[in-house]
């Protein structure tokens, strides 16, 4: 496929954690599993815009450090009671390296 | 007599006893008697041990109905109401109630149950004075109750507790006046029995021991108790609860044999072969039954022998004790004296309000009182009833079952290891088997299900948890049992049970944690992570390894999060005092790194807000060199130490709280609490650091330190509790930290001072601090051990380059230049 952008290595990342990449479309969270999978989402609640990076992630999940909306990461909808739903951005990992799917006008730089 | 005309068979009373025996008859013989039953009671059968609910207010007395009248039309039962039976005539055959009646009979059976016992006193027949018996006697007390004035009830034990609790809850003042020097004196033994005295004392009953009644005085109507030894206490109602007394006045006049009760022998037939006794009127193996599973048994027995079975025999067996006050557990069964041959083991847990006593004779249990925590009660009496050696557990005997072999610690799983012929119901004596055979074998689905089908719990309803945890056992997924508030989704146990199982066997990581409390998530959640990490770093604070990850952002950077997603940052200034070298430095950061908004916060110290997340770093570099560290405003941990001026300036001032105030934020800053701590130092009883409104607060006198603690302002107000009072500083440290470390030690994660405090009891909080003086320097000691892993800035660390990838983004992509 075209346009996989590489945007860092699975060891920056701490499990259960999770760091930000800056891109033309705003700023995407990308999460790393207990058990090392990676999953990109943008990094904004959808409830009140919170930084769905800074929470605390268990399971494929993370808790809003805002107002504690849980938001999977697999689909990046909302679980529980809350309705809403955030962009999920296609990731794919080359050994250690995590590769994202962004938009056509995202050119890598580094 | 042939099989087309039936016996008759007439049964005066209709207690519970009788109840159950023609339950039973009309099953094993339903064709073999007409039926007659005379009550002078004028209603139907219903649940004598469920009164005290009814006196509370927790239930109807149609909720608590055995047989409605509508049972006795389908079986063809006469039942006369309000008829109470005054003279048998064994010649004839016959029996006559007060209003006339005469029935004639082939087979009598007597169940005229017990008369209250009156204290023989002056007074005793006053208006106001009551007995606690049937439902008449409940709605006496009821009507007093209206006027809210003063009761006083005689009798310290099952029943006299019962009724106080009762009165009480119906908004009475309650005395209760107990003979002898602790309560139920029968049943407990003196400790359980001190613990028992507290709980119903914090209830707001009133208790004196060793009162011995003299005199009901008042004129007309009841005015009051005149005690032995002088005192007179003033009441409106009077309750005798003092014991019971078996009714055999009846079954004397015709004849019968009659020691304390009527005497009848293991087959429950008196002296006339044509009579039997059941119910607290009998007297089987020269004993007096009052507790209804014996008196079920005798039910079962009589009716074996009227259908025809003369093998059927009474045995006699322990019968634990429960009361029914909401909220206070306790279980006594056997033989509780000491003795040379004999050993105890005790489990105290003063904090918990846990009491536990074995007493064990030539390696088998023989006796049995546990207090506050009685879920191990079945299974102790379950390995007394069967005589087993104890020796191989009798290291951890005492912690109950799930500590046994190996066995998991699930609660759910001690009531699956529980054999199959032991007793869940003791009052109805239903097994476990039974239970779990109705369940599946008639697909019961329901708490109310297996109580129509099988009686279990549907008596004293004591053992409706362990019934509930046989249906979610049998039943799985599709049985939600409600049992204490799980910590979170991801388990069954409470923060209290993690907590203890966290130090009981000793699990040191959250992994470890969450692999033998059997989580059920992989990982948890928002909730139980950082609790779990509290609890690991309060419990360990020399190994466990902080887990970063689990902790709320705030404490992962140091910074409390804004609602932009900006962060705000407070440099601690101790005890509130800052300088212009440091109000310049703060002025200096805040001008480079553009912040956007200074506050003077409520803690006496200088918040900057919104700073970018990137910036948090530098900000903290340029105030490190300063000489500020972090204030810590975004920890569960302590926070500030509020002051006034105190001797230095004020012209009231007593002591140097500046001073106080400053030596306490630098002894403990750093450390982690259950929730945020905030404290504060007062010179003077004005008090103008607002001392007692904190979460410990001192307010300085002349004689010395008044500690206060437990106040809230924030969503609760609450002004705080008194400690105590020390002398010098250096006790009112102590003091201090002690209390900080029981409370660290003891409290669920997020549980402010004030909530924990009124969950332990402020008595004991102070018993445990102001006068265990070991107990208090054990505490101090280990929080001292602990602020040496916990006194790190956490700013210079990071400064220097720790957790750097935190405050930084991964990659800057689609850019020409890095743009942040």
């Amino acid at each position: 496929m075209t346009n996989w952008t590489p945007i860092g290595s699975i060891n920056d990342i701490p499990r259960r954690g999770a760091r930000c990449v800056m891109t033309p479309q705003g700023k995407i969270a990308v999460f790393r599993t207990m058990e090392d999978r990676v999953f990109a989402i943008d990094d904004h609640c959808p409830h009140k815009g919170g930084p769905l990076s800074q929470g605390i992630v268990h399971g494929a999940a993370v808790t809003c450090p805002l107002h504690n909306w849980v938001i999977s990461l697999e689909t990046g909808k909302a679980l529980g009671a809350d309705e809403g739903s955030v962009r999920t951005i296609d990731i794919k990992l080359e050994g250690d390296r995590i590769l994202a799917r962004l938009e056509p006008l995202a050119v890598a730089a580094e | 007599m042939s099989n087309s005309k039936k016996q008759k068979l007439v049964v005066i009373g209709n207690g519970m006893a009788p109840g159950r025996a023609l339950e039973h008859l009309l099953e094993q013989a339903p064709d073999a008697y007409e039926i007659t039953i005379f009550n002078a009671e004028p209603r139907v059968n219903y649940d004598r041990i469920m009164l005290s609910p009814v006196l509370s207010g927790e239930k109807e007395f149609e909720e608590i109905v055995i047989h409605g009248d509508g049972w006795y039309i389908k079986h063809g039962i006469m039942l006369y109401k309000g008829h109470k039976v005054v003279q048998i005539d064994r010649a004839a055959k016959t029996v006559t109630s007060d209003a006339g009646t005469t029935e004639s009979y082939d087979k009598l059976l007597i169940a005229t149950g017990s008369v209250p016992f009156i204290l023989p006193v002056p007074g005793n027949n006053l208006p106001g004075v009551l007995t606690y018996r049937d439902l008449d006697d409940v709605n006496a007390m009821l009507l007093a109750a209206q006027s809210r004035n003063r009761a006083i009830v005689i009798g310290g034990g099952l029943l006299g507790l019962e009724a106080a609790a009762g009165l009480k809850s119906r908004g009475m003042d309650v005395t209760v006046l107990h003979i002898m020097p602790s309560l139920m004196e029968r049943q407990l033994d003196p400790a359980a029995g001190y613990l028992l005295e507290q709980a119903v004392e914090q209830r707001g009953i009133k208790v004196r021991t060793k009162a011995s009644t003299k005199e009901i005085v008042g004129a007309g109507k009841v005015e009051g108790v005149l005690l032995a030894d002088g005192t007179l206490l003033p009441a409106d109602l009077v309750v005798m609860a003092a014991g019971i007394r078996p009714n055999a006045s009846l079954a004397k006049e015709a004849g019968l044999d009659v020691n304390r009760g009527i005497l009848t022998d293991t087959g429950m037939r008196t002296s006339d072969p044509d009579i039997f006794s059941v119910g607290e009127c009998a007297e089987v193996g020269g004993q007096c039954y009052g507790l209804v599973a014996p008196l079920y048994e005798m039910a079962r027995v009589a009716a074996a022998q009227l259908s025809g079975d003369a093998s059927a025999a009474f045995v006699h067996s322990e019968t634990p004790t429960k009361l029914k006050v909401t909220g206070i557990n306790l279980f006594s069964v056997g033989d509780l004296a000491e003795g040379e041959d004999r050993q105890e083991i005790v489990l105290r847990d003063a904090s918990a309000g846990v009491y536990k006593r074995l007493v064990l004779k030539e390696n088998r249990i023989i006796g049995t009182v546990l207090y506050g925590e009685t879920s191990d009660g079945a299974w102790f009496h379950d390995l007394t009833k069967k005589k087993t050696d104890i020796s191989e557990m009798r290291e951890t005997l005492i912690f109950g079952q799930s500590y046994q072999g190996g066995s998991p610690l699930d609660p759910m799983a001690a009531v699956a290891a529980l054999p199959d012929d032991a007793e869940i119901c003791g009052c109805n004596g239903v097994c476990k088997s039974r239970i779990t055979d109705a369940i599946t074998g008639k697909a019961l689905t329901s708490l109310d299900d297996v109580r129509a089908h099988t009686k279990a719990s549907a008596s004293c309803g004591s053992c409706t948890g362990l019934v509930e945890q046989l249906l979610a056992l049998t039943l799985g997924d599709s049985y939600n049992p409600a049992a204490v508030t799980p910590m979170c989704s991801c388990t069954d146990l409470g923060h209290d049970d993690v907590r203890r199982l966290i130090k009981a066997k000793k699990l040191k990581t959250i992994p470890a944690v969450m692999q033998e409390l059997e989580w059920k998530t992989s990982c948890g959640c928002a909730k139980c992570r950082p609790a779990l990490n509290y609890y690991l770093v309060a419990d360990w604070p020399d190994e466990y390894a902080d887990d970063y990850q689990s902790r709320f952002i705030n404490e992962r950077v140091h910074a409390n999060i804004q609602k932009d997603g900006t962060y705000s940052v407070v440099p601690r200034m101790w005890g509130g005092m800052t300088s212009s070298k440091e109000l310049r430095a703060i002025a200096d950061v805040v001008d480079k790194f553009e912040i956007p908004a200074v506050k003077v916060t409520g803690g006496q110290r200088i918040d900057m807000l919104g700073i970018k997340k990137e910036d948090l770093p530098a900000v903290w570099a340029d105030l490190g060199k300063a000489g500020f560290v972090s204030g810590q405003a975004y920890a569960k941990g302590l926070r500030t130490v509020k002051t006034c001026v105190g001797t230095d300036w004020c012209r009231f001032g007593t002591q140097d709280s500046t001073g106080l105030g400053i030596r306490i934020e630098k002894f403990m800053w750093g450390s982690w609490t259950p929730a945020k701590v905030k404290m504060a130092v007062s010179g003077c009883p004005r008090n103008c650091a607002e001392a007692t409104c904190k979460d410990v607060g001192i307010v300085c006198v002349d004689s010395g330190y008044e500690i206060h603690f437990a106040g809230a302002a924030g969503l609760d107000i609450k002004g705080t509790e008194v400690l105590g009072l020390v002398k010098t500083e250096d006790e009112a440290l102590e003091h201090v930290v002690a209390l900080t470390q029981m409370y660290r030690e003891q409290a669920r994660y997020l549980e402010r001072i004030y909530k924990w405090a009124k969950r332990v009891g402020i008595e004991e909080i102070r018993r445990q601090i102001m006068n265990d003086a070991d107990k208090r320097k054990a505490f101090f000691e280990r929080f001292v051990f602990s602020q040496k892993f916990a006194q790190v800035d956490p700013w210079s660390e990071r400064v220097s380059g720790v957790d750097k990838h935190e405050f930084q983004p991964m990659a800057t992509v689609g850019y020409q230049h890095a743009a942040e």
